[in-house]
């Protein structure tokens, strides 16, 4: 299998700096005294709490799930006592809280039994359900349950998987220590999606800038091989590790606008998520720690952990030395240094205090200078094209701009800017120091509050509309009945007239009452078995009245 | 002569065919800018405007019975869009018919003082409350377009406005400079 790379436009080759976090070996890190777990970590519905405050919990054991098919269960990361359910900060670009499960540690570090099942003999309908129930997310970054994407991969009908160890931005180094410390593990995981996919060639690409991963993935492969798989080291050059770049890189097919990569029969999934998937299917465990890498300047001893999630960062910070003297410049109670993932598309976090969640790869703690945080204010553009020379999705960051300063949405979406990855590489080589990106995000939530509120109206119209025709037949049936009353008390009246028309209806009273009165003969009871004698009183009664009557008459 | 009279009298009857078909073919139902106008509106179905509803606000708006600035819930940005449409100017929203609340509402009945008298559902013009005779009602927060028709029919006066909070779902990016 000879693969021959493609390019994608544009990249920018940035100092990886991956080196200081790849000093030390991979650690476990310990038990923070508290677990702030999220109720929502992936995309999708959030999930309600199955569990009380005053719950013992033990670890793995499912804390809060959703009916939703689109959301991922989560699970206690280690034993301990639910001590409160509510908001608290969560890593989020907002800076906002939101609801979350808070346990306080035992130490004890109990788990549930976790029974182990035969994944060999079990149907791919059931391993997706396993991967579901076990909350695997998409560790990329996205967090997208794995369970649905890879229905969808069935459904859709997969011929090229790529697995993503690109791992191109800088300072990152958590899928690379994963890689070299867990290959074997991680292609048993590739190999589980192998089975259900069925694709017909298998990519793993990895940057070259990771010699040691590469060789221990092909050791790995060497002995559990996989068919039709094969390691492929790629240019170090950023955005490589973008879903949609890194299968141009392997495969030369760009995935057309507005569509995914199950459309052209592709499926892309992260390197540790196969990781994840090989312990849910082989130990039955759910998604409860991952790979974070603590790096940057203002690090004192920068590393990877595998970190139980809901670990406040404020721990592994500890755990990597604390922070270089003065690093973090408070203003108004907010770290303007602290930044969760990389220096190009991470965001700043407004405080320690927030929990690892399935999405966090990375936590910076950086100096200055930092490219997720330009200034606000910032130099005209002097229209030197460099922005859309590098830009990997070949758009037009220029016209992006202007049109989003001017606030004109349906100009930016005609410049395709949902096609943007918000890589960075655009305001990394800007040298007016625009804050491009954070423009187009802008731009993006903006259009969606748009949609949001559009089809709330329309919503409201339709119900509206429902409403007004719901009275109107009501009126209408209502009508209906009544005319039908008038109707049957006008026909009663009407045979009422027609009788007293025939003859005149007091004269038809008096002849009803004579007919009556001639009814009214007295039928003599008790007349059988009489005496002669009886029999001649009885006559002569009955002549006396005859004559009675005649006399009346 | 004849021969031109014949021509251009076949054409005259061709084309007045095509026409004809065609006026029957494409026509078109319903009021167009009738229904442009709607869509612009906020579907709240306040009356506000003193219209009862925003198809009878857009309709008088279409037939130039009603200005174009009688809609608090829409606020300046609707009329603005209005203007646009129509192609008039823009006019300073009329503050006879209520201010533009920035902070979205809801409406919110409180349980225990509900009394079950079924009024607040036949003035919800969107169906949005839930509930019968002499059981607890509650209001459909997903439905609600904060109307506030709601409030006057209310003996007990146990329905109140809230601000919807925000939240990190529909929290947006703020463009740079704008904090």
């Amino acid at each position: 299998m000879n693969i021959k790379l493609s390019h994608f436009n544009g990249g920018i080759h940035l100092d990886d700096h991956k080196a200081e976090s790849l000093t030390r070996p991979v650690q476990l890190a310990s038990l923070p005294n508290q677990l702030i777990l999220p109720l929502k970590q992936h995309i999708g519905e959030s999930n309600k709490p199955l569990v009380n405050i005053g719950y013992h919990v033990l670890r793995g054991q499912l804390i809060a799930g959703s009916s939703s098919p689109i959301s991922a269960p989560i699970h206690a990361s280690t034993s301990g006592i639910v001590s409160s359910i509510g908001p608290h900060l969560v890593p989020h670009a907002s800076g906002q809280s939101a609801e979350c499960i808070i346990i306080d540690v035992d130490g004890k570090d109990e788990s549930i039994k976790f029974e182990p099942i035969d994944v060999n003999q079990m149907q791919p309908a059931d391993i997706l359900d396993h991967i579901r129930r076990l909350g695997i997310v998409g560790l990329g970054g996205a967090s997208f349950p794995t369970s649905l994407k890879l229905s969808r991969g069935i459904d859709f009908g997969v011929h090229t998987l790529v697995i993503n160890g690109a791992e191109c931005e800088p300072y990152i180094t958590c899928d690379d220590s994963l890689m070299q410390n867990q290959a074997d593990e991680t292609v048993r995981g590739i190999g589980y999606l192998q089975r259900m996919l069925t694709p017909t060639k298998t990519l793993i690409g990895i940057e070259d800038n990771k010699p040691k991963a590469i060789e221990a993935m092909k050791l790995a492969l060497k002995t559990g091989p996989l068919p039709d798989t094969k390691v492929i080291s790629i240019p170090t050059l950023y955005p490589s590790g973008g879903e949609k770049q890194l299968i141009q890189i392997l495969t030369g097919n760009e995935i057309p606008t507005g569509r995914l990569a199950f459309d052209i029969g592709i499926f892309c999934q992260n390197v540790g998520t196969c990781l994840m998937i090989a312990q849910a299917l082989e130990l039955n465990q759910p998604l409860m720690s991952r790979y974070v890498t603590v790096s940057g300047d203002g690090i004192r001893q920068p590393g990877n952990w595998i970190v139980r999630l809901g670990t406040p960062i404020k721990h592994l910070i500890g755990l990597a030395g604390g922070y270089v003297q003065d690093c973090l410049k408070k203003s108004n109670n907010t770290q303007q240094n602290l930044v969760m993932g990389g220096p190009m598309m991470g965001f700043l976090l407004s405080s320690d205090s927030v929990p690892i969640v399935k999405s966090s790869n990375n936590i910076l703690v950086m100096k200055q200078k930092l490219i997720v945080k330009k200034p606000d204010v910032h130099d005209e553009c002097v229209r030197c094209g460099k922005c859309a020379e590098v830009c990997p999705a070949q758009l037009l960051p220029q016209q992006l701009y202007w049109h989003s300063r001017s606030k004109e949405y349906e100009k930016v979406e005609e410049y395709n800017l949902f096609d943007c990855i918000e890589c960075g590489c655009c305001s990394a080589v800007c040298p007016s120091q625009i804050p491009l990106v954070q423009y187009y995000r802008a731009s993006k939530s903006e259009i969606r509050v748009t949609q949001l509120a559009t089809f709330k109206s329309d919503h409201a119209r339709i119900r509206f509309k429902f409403r007004e025709k719901r009275l109107l037949l009501k009126k209408q049936q209502e009508e209906k009945n009544r005319q039908l009353k008038r109707k049957i008390l006008l026909e009663k009246s009407a045979t009422k007239k027609t009788d007293s028309n025939l003859a005149d209806p007091i004269q038809a009273a008096l002849d009803r009452i004579k007919a009556k009165k001639n009814e009214q003969v007295i039928k003599p009871k008790n007349i059988t078995g009489l005496t002669v004698n009886q029999q001649k009183q009885i006559d002569k009664a009955d002549s006396r009245r005859r004559a009675a009557r005649k006399q009346n008459a | 002569m004849l021969i031109a009279i014949l021509t251009i009298s076949s054409m005259a009857a061709f084309f007045g065919l095509i026409l004809g078909y065609a006026a029957i073919r494409f026509k078109v139902e319903g009021n167009i800018i009738v229904d442009q106008i709607d869509s612009l509106l906020p579907q709240t179905q306040c009356g506000q405007c003193t219209y009862p509803g925003c198809r009878p606000y857009a309709e008088a708006i279409a037939s130039g019975q009603a200005p174009i600035n009688q809609c608090p819930p829409g606020g300046q940005s609707t009329v603005v869009l209005l203007a646009d449409l129509l192609d008039v100017e823009v006019l300073e929203l009329n503050a006879e018919h209520g201010n533009h609340n920035e902070v979205p509402l809801v409406a919110f009945i409180q349980e225990e003082t509900c009394i079950g008298c079924t009024l607040c559902i036949q003035a919800c013009p969107v169906d949005a409350i839930l509930g019968s005779a002499k059981h607890m009602h509650t209001i459909i927060v997903d439905e609600c377009t904060a109307c506030k028709l709601c409030l006057p029919p209310c003996p007990v006066d146990c329905i109140d406005m809230i601000p919807i909070k925000q939240t990190i779902e529909d929290w947006k990016w703020s463009l740079p400079g704008a904090n």
